[in-house]
């Protein structure tokens, strides 16, 4: 009996998070290496690029001895990643300041801003999603997703510009930017969060709308709905019981893509809200031609997006159990 | 039996007019009825897709619904059911035990899914949640009617040991089963609070034919074991002949034929029955 | 929906002709500093008003359709020329070679455009072009997957079958067969990629690594804006509105374009 046999199998879902934890392995260390390549075929040389054109040849062979930069491009690598894996970022080319402390801080404060970014655009998304979803003959179904086709296209600075105006210029209620510790002031903290999070999470939470409601509306053409339903299950308790979790599978992929979208539009929103987030650190260092600095920041992000797709497919694992066995 | 929703008297059942057939053969429905579907029409937007159905069937009958495909038999299944697919507006009378269906509270008719009616459907392989366990899926309705969970899931494995399923088929997930297991699982769910009617749209269809018998089997034992009355949806002339004491024969819509099994394969009276007869042998 | 091609159209047809027009005619020199018009509301003289130089907003937009077409344009071009091949490649080739496209697509993804263009921009300095470069091939795992899905479909016919049987060669069959028929998902992704393109440019001109001045661009047209928040709000709704038309515009013409090619398929994005 060959459920007998698949019963008895039961080689549990490790292997394929195994497989999956390799592929995040090896894509990390490609990405690193493409990083430092790109950078380093670059036509100045860093110590120039972060001196300046006046400097003289002398300062920057300094320089270039100082930071090892005249070295064969494999040491480099070699005492960058291994710098990197044991937490050490090196010391930054221009203010000679070491790199870590300060990228652990700034990425602190991203991922606050994504976090509460991603808690606004969830929140929308889901319900709104839903109701387009069951409604979607309905006007109240056809106008939430008008409203997320046009939300959709709103660009996150434009969202955050309006939103200051209303918001702070306007009826003053909330800071236009700046940043306060949570453990310094709890409250002035949230404050402080909520137009950059909103401002980020309104434009996502329109994307995930449109994605919850053709998921919805794809696990209410299903067959096992209509056996829930014919079991005695109510439309609503039918579709949260047996439809939410099989219309999250592909929704939690969007997720794990959004994630990795809000992590770089943060970028743009700790610019407008003065925030200081690894993107603005990230965007001094490129003013400021701290390369070394540029380099370990968007490789900390690329890494930051390769985990969440690794999570992803992890909880994909877990959503569907027919994919355990793959 | 307790019904949570009882019957208000048996008006419903009480109907000699609004025949569709002209030959006589309509059987006059007495007053103990199970099921009274008069006149039933089905429509999507202007285009009919049933149109004035009558038929009726008695407690413990098992009747046969036979057509081609696109004849409305399924249809049919799901107005009884109160599950017509979105758009298609019924029009008629459905009454179960006298009580109208059609048009009815979706409370109501919530409380007599799953309960009164159990329904299996034609595709197995998608007809369960894949992300939920059989077990689960199984004592679901009976926790829905009110039994407790822990003697839902006591009940399931039962239920399941039934229809012949091993112990551990409470633990898997769909994509672990057969088809014909598959079925079975189904028909468990369908019949798991001893359902008055069973409505079974062509069950075995999408299963091999070895497999089909034994699916066959537990259906007509099934429904001998609970009293329940049948109503079996197929477009295949054998498998009425092998389950069903009655059959109604349908055709673009239209009921053509009506009689008892013996009677209609022996002698048809309908010229679409005869064809029908004749592409079976 | 027919609803979804018509206003799609529209939107897109309007920025395509004001951008044609505006290369022979504006109403002001876009770029003459007029110190004595700073800052004024719409008058008649300036429909939409002008702003901190007294430069005439309404010229700016009108050249600003340039800028954003142009990008996208060019973006979109450079990743379908690029993903197409390599798609229908990953899917007719052998397995290793599929295999290696998508890995090497996953890795791509894993490079939003706006972090490419800054990488870039810190090595080259900003330009429009590093602009379309990185989001172009920021773009191009989306065009070699829509062509791989669609190859394999193709693949899968039976006049694919057929013509195989026949003994055709692969490369006659991408050519006869996979290409004319992979060509409406192709479009489709042009003009959802291309909306998102120019969300891309304009975010990266906002943040200074787009087009350089003098050359109007709406995403810097935003950016100079943000100061003047307090002072007049139009001068930032301006191009935020025509950044949200045209994105809006491409996403509603490719939703409609995606029905028409593909009436199985709802639209889905």
């Amino acid at each position: 009996m060959t459920t007998a046999e698949r019963l008895a199998a039961g080689a549990g879902p490790a292997a394929a998070i195994a497989r999956r934890l390799v592929i995040f392995v090896a894509s990390g260390f490609v990405a690193s290496v493409v990083v430092f390549a790109f950078m380093a075929v670059l036509p100045g040389d860093p110590a120039q690029v972060a001196l300046g054109v006046n400097a003289t040849p002398e300062l920057v062979e300094q320089t270039r001895q100082q930071f090892g930069l005249d070295r064969p491009l494999v040491t480099q690598y070699l005492d960058w990643m291994g710098g990197l894996l044991t937490g050490d970022f090196g010391t930054s080319y221009v203010t000679k300041e070491p790199i870590g402390p300060q990228l652990v801080d700034r990425l602190g404060v991203t991922l606050w801003l994504v976090g509460a970014g991603m808690l606004v655009a969830v929140l929308i998304a889901v319900p709104l999603g839903i109701v387009a979803a069951v409604r979607h003959r309905k006007p109240s179904g056809v106008g939430v997703s008008a409203a997320a086709q046009v939300g959709v296209a709103v660009p996150a600075f434009l969202a955050a510009i309006i939103l200051v105006q209303v918001f702070s210029v306007q009826l003053g209620w909330l800071p236009s930017g700046g940043w306060t510790p949570p453990a310094y002031d709890l409250g002035a903290w949230l404050r402080g969060l909520i137009l950059p999070a909103v401002s980020l999470g309104l434009v996502q939470g329109a994307v995930l709308t449109r994605y919850v409601r053709s998921a919805v509306l794809d696990v209410q053409r299903e067959d096992f709905l209509r056996t829930a339903r014919a079991k005695g299950l109510r439309p609503y308790p039918a579709l949260v019981r047996h439809g939410l979790r099989n219309a999250a599978v592909p929704v939690v992929t969007v997720l794990g893509v959004q994630l990795a979208t809000l992590l770089v539009g943060a970028v743009v929103i700790e610019r407008v809200f003065v925030l200081p987030g690894l993107g603005s650190m990230l965007l001094d260092s490129v003013a400021a031609r701290d390369l070394l600095a540029v380099q370990s920041i968007v490789l900390v992000l690329v890494v930051g997006v390769l985990l969440v797709n690794f999570l992803v497919d992890v909880l994909y694992t877990v959503l569907d159990p027919r994919l355990r066995r793959s | 039996m307790s019904e949570p929703v009882h019957p208000q008297g048996h008006l419903g059942g009480v109907d000699s007019s609004g025949s569709s057939l002209d030959q006589g053969l309509h059987r006059e429905p007495e007053r103990d009825e199970l099921l009274n579907v008069d006149g039933l029409s089905i429509a999507n937007g202007d285009v009919t897709l049933v149109d004035d159905v009558s038929f009726h069937i008695a407690p413990g009958e098992r009747v046969g619904l036979i057509g081609a495909s696109g004849s409305g038999k399924s249809l049919t299944a799901s107005a009884i059911m109160g599950l017509l697919p979105d758009g298609m507006s019924p029009s008629g009378s459905v009454t179960l035990r006298g009580r109208e269906l059609l048009g009815a509270p979706e409370r109501d008719l919530s409380r007599l899914r799953g309960k009164d009616l159990g329904m299996v459907f034609q595709e197995p392989m998608t007809a369960l949640n894949p992300a939920m366990r059989i077990g689960r899926q199984v004592a679901e309705t009976l926790t829905i009617h009110g039994t407790s969970r822990r003697r839902a899931a006591e009940r399931a494995r039962e239920l399941l040991d039934r229809v012949g399923l091993p112990e551990r088929t409470a633990r898997a997930y769909p994509h672990e089963l057969s088809g014909g297991q598959r079925q079975r699982v189904l028909l468990t769910i369908a019949l798991a609070n001893d359902p008055s009617l069973l409505i079974c749209d062509e069950p075995t269809t999408a299963l091999d034919v070895t497999v089909q018998a034994q699916v066959l089997d537990l259906i007509a034992e099934g429904v001998r074991d609970r009293g329940s009355a049948l109503l079996f949806i197929t477009h295949d002339l054998a498998v009425i002949a092998s389950v069903c004491e009655r059959v109604l024969v349908c055709r673009d819509g239209r009921l053509v034929e009506e009689g008892l099994v013996t009677d209609v394969l022996s002698a048809p009276a309908h010229d679409y029955t005869r064809r029908l007869l004749e592409a079976a042998l | 929906m027919r609803g979804n091609l018509v206003v799609g159209g529209s939107l897109v047809g309007l920025v395509v002709v004001t951008a044609l027009v505006s290369f022979v005619w504006t109403p002001l020199d876009p770029q003459a500093v007029d110190a004595s018009v700073r800052l004024l509301g719409p008058t008649s003289d300036h429909l939409l008003g002008t702003d901190k130089f007294g430069r005439d907003v309404f010229s700016q937009l009108m050249v600003g359709a340039q800028t954003t077409l142009y990008v996208g344009i060019v973006a979109v071009g450079v990743a379908a020329v690029v993903g197409v091949p390599l798609g229908v490649l990953a899917a007719m080739g052998p397995r290793w070679l599929g295999e290696f496209v998508m890995r090497t697509s996953d890795l791509v993804l894993a490079f939003p455009a706006l972090l490419l263009a800054i990488m870039l921009a810190a090595v080259y300095g900003a330009s429009t072009l590093t602009a379309m470069i990185a989001i172009g091939v920021a773009t191009v795992p989306a065009f070699a997957r829509v062509a791989r899905a669609g190859t394999m479909q193709v693949l899968s016919r039976e006049y694919t079958l057929a013509a195989r049987a026949g003994g055709r060669s692969r490369s006659w069959i991408a050519w006869r067969h996979v290409l004319p028929n992979i060509s409406g998902m192709v479009v489709v992704q042009s003009s959802v990629s291309f909306a998102m393109a120019v969300l891309a440019e304009a975010a990266l001109s906002f943040l200074g690594f787009g087009t350089a001045p003098p050359t109007p661009s709406w995403g810097r047209m935003l950016q100079e804006s943000q100061e003047l928040l307090a002072v007049d709000v139009r001068l930032a709704l301006v191009p935020g509105l025509a950044i949200a038309a045209v994105v809006l515009g491409f996403n509603l013409l490719g939703d409609g374009l995606r029905d028409r090619f593909d009436p199985r398929l709802e639209a889905r994005r």
